[in-house]
């Protein structure tokens, strides 16, 4: 187990550059999960750790030992890729041995590992099976185990549960974290799904066209999001965000709403942000049109305009109002973010 | 508000004419769909195939009707050393030649495979052997073997001088079938090399990835990976590399015509030598016929030797 230092790395394919001094700390044993839209960087950055990608600037480092030099096969890292990468020609038990093989490990030794990892992931019924005999999750599995078998310093995960359908996603997303629990390897995981990162991570890097917009634990970034990009991208539904400027009587939205605003709140906010799950409803609050109503069961979205202010709301509550009822709503003043306008950075409350 | 009811309207169904009924027939239409290609493998296939078949028992002559005569022209061909001397090189030839092109060919899908400048333009070229008429490179090897103007001696002798004489590359029967083997190897290198090509563009990237992670060299990757991934394919191309160069017929005869003293004859240009110039048509076809057990025999061995993978088939446990 080790720990990995991303220091101002740069990458570029000729002259675009795509990563633009990227720097991470992991420490060991940590879960970290790197998530951002497609195409902000982070399966490069990821490919970067591997070894699959050189490194146009900067440096990383596992175990304080800078690998930029390092060809992938020494730098003590696994990898899971997002189509799992197994050999189709191979059983499982060849798959996950093939390392040891191509070490020329004695069979015994072989046999302990693969047997040590099928039974961690309960493969050992299927080690004769060949790939395409295997359902989705199974072969997940498999590659985890092919990682697992090699002891590896880090594991990397590129977009693991992105081919399998929803439900075997939350088991398996279960399943990658209790195994971590388990093992306590440093692990670095990239999805573009935020719910996987939330769920999963010991520490979440957010991403965005080739910058790192914020580091954090899930529940601080979801807290006290850095900015605009991080508060739109983390928690589901989204936050609500509202372009308008402070007036007299409050926050002075685009489409005619007026919002009320925290008795903290600084001059120079260009954005409103409240999440859905942070408005409430207020027999005295502000009177909103309904537009839609999604009832999920556990809470109902509702879509409100305040005149021509959008607005999403989710309740604990059972709403009975229709589309074209007016409700009234208001935010929790404690949970309102207002961003500078510009910069789109977060105004300390 | 007065209420106008619309006259009752419904669409009129018109009887489809008996062209169009005749066409949603089914039976008509199978065998109307059915008939052109039928009829087409008749005429170019199945008859001459059957007659060459039927020829190879009868004593035909150029001119003559033959009579049925059994086994008699196989029972001849046994005991002809020409035929067991066209058997010979036709085997020595089509394996030799295999190899040979096999092993470039892979090469040369290897090197295509990754990333280069003008890799495109490079592929096109790579084809340009297949593409040019047999005969007229046939034509062109005929010039470069020439024993007095041969490129090949023009340039070690007067060029590089490590000889002192030219060669006579199609004087005597080995250098001549040799000579052959080379043509042939230089012609079917594109088809293997692109269809080899084709077979590597399809093993995902991902897979070597995963195996450079493993820790695999170079070989490792081509020994563990690429080797087994192609062999589905290579199996495919493989047969009908053997059964195109086996059948071969136009740059034998349009180089040595089966000379010198019959030594390079395949058994394609024997059987064209006895039957149309020799005229005993019946023992032309019974040569040709004599292919068969050979082609049917490479035909088995590549697919079931090494076509069929248990990986490679889908369900079916264990």
């Amino acid at each position: 187990m080790a720990s990995v230092a991303i220091r101002n790395v740069r990458k570029a394919f000729g002259p675009v550059e795509v990563l633009h001094g990227v720097s991470v700390d992991i420490a060991d044993g940590e879960f970290v999960v790197l998530v951002g839209p497609s195409g902000c960087g982070k399966s490069t950055l990821l490919r970067m750790l591997a070894g699959l990608e050189n490194i146009t600037a900067g440096d990383i480092a596992i175990g304080n030992r800078v690998v930029n030099q390092v060809p992938p096969k020494d730098r003590d890292i696994a990898m899971v890729f997002q189509n799992y990468a197994l050999y189709p020609h191979m059983t499982v038990f060849d798959n996950m041995a093939f390392s040891m093989k191509l070490a020329k490990a004695p069979r015994a030794v072989m046999e302990a590992e693969v047997g040590r990892a099928a039974k961690i992931l309960g493969l050992e019924q299927l080690l004769q099976r060949y790939p395409r005999q295997l359902s989705g999750g199974q072969r997940q599995r498999v590659a985890m185990g092919r990682a697992i078998v090699r002891n590896p310093q880090v594991f990397l995960f590129d977009e693991p549960l992105s081919n399998l359908d929803a439900k075997l996603r939350v088991q398996m997303r279960a399943e990658i974290k209790e195994l971590h629990q388990r093992l306590r390897v440093t692990t670095v995981y990239v999805t573009h799904d935020q719910i996987e990162a939330m769920t999963m991570a010991d520490k979440i890097v957010v991403m965005n066209s080739g910058n790192v917009e914020q580091v954090g634990p899930p529940l601080e970034l979801y807290d006290n999001p850095a900015n605009l990009f991080v508060a739109g991208f983390i928690g589901s539904p989204a936050m609500n965000l509202i372009p308008g400027r402070i007036g007299n009587g409050g926050f002075e939205a685009e489409g005619g709403a007026v919002l009320p605003l925290p008795p903290t709140a600084k001059n120079g906010a260009g954005t409103y942000g409240i999440r859905p799950e942070h408005m409430r409803l207020d027999p005295n609050g502000i009177p909103a049109k309904v537009q839609l109503v999604e009832p999920t069961g556990s809470e109902t979205q509702v879509f409100l305009r305040i005149g021509e202010t959008p607005l999403n709301c989710a309740f604990r509550e059972r709403v009975s109002a229709g589309p074209g009822d007016t409700i009234h709503v208001s935010p929790d003043l404690g949970l309102v973010h207002l961003f500078e306008a510009g910069s789109g950075r977060r105004l300390a409350a | 508000m007065s209420a106008t009811t619309a006259a009752a309207w419904s669409r009129t169904r018109q009887e489809p004419n008996w062209l169009v009924r005749l066409f949603e027939w089914k039976p008509f239409l199978v065998i109307a769909c059915l008939l052109p290609a039928v009829g087409l493998l008749t005429v170019f296939l199945t008859y001459p195939l059957g007659l060459g078949i039927w020829l190879a028992f009868t004593d035909t002559t150029i001119g003559r009707r033959g009579i049925w005569v059994g086994l008699e022209n196989f029972e001849y061909l046994l005991e002809d050393p020409l035929w067991w001397n066209a058997v010979f090189y036709s085997v020595f030839y089509t394996g030799v030649a295999t190899v040979g092109k096999f092993a470039l060919g892979l090469w040369l899908a290897l090197l295509l495979n990754n990333h280069m400048p003008f890799k495109s333009l490079l592929r096109a070229i790579i084809l340009l052997p297949w593409i040019v008429p047999t005969v007229l490179s046939a034509i062109a090897f005929w010039w470069i073997y020439d024993p007095q103007f041969s490129i090949i001696s023009f340039l070690l002798v007067d060029i590089l001088g490590v000889r002192s004489t030219n060669i006579d590359f199609l004087g005597s029967a080995w250098p001549a079938r040799w000579s052959l083997i080379a043509a042939n190897v230089w012609r079917g290198i594109p088809f293997v090399a692109i269809s080899l090509l084709a077979g590597l563009q399809t093993i995902s990237p991902s897979l070597y990835e995963a195996a450079l992670l493993d820790g695999s060299t170079a070989w490792q990757r081509f020994r563990y990976i690429t080797f087994p991934m192609l062999l589905p394919i290579l199996a495919i191309v493989m047969t009908f590399s053997i059964i195109f160069t086996f059948t071969d017929f136009q740059l034998v005869y349009a180089i040595t015509r089966g000379g010198p003293v019959n030594s390079t004859h395949l058994l394609a240009t024997l059987a064209f030598q006895r039957g149309i110039p020799g005229g005993q048509l019946g023992e032309g076809a019974a040569i040709a016929v004599s292919m068969i057990p050979f082609l049917v025999f490479a035909t088995l061995f590549s697919y079931f030797g090494l076509a069929r993978r248990k990986w490679q088939q889908g369900e079916g446990n264990d």
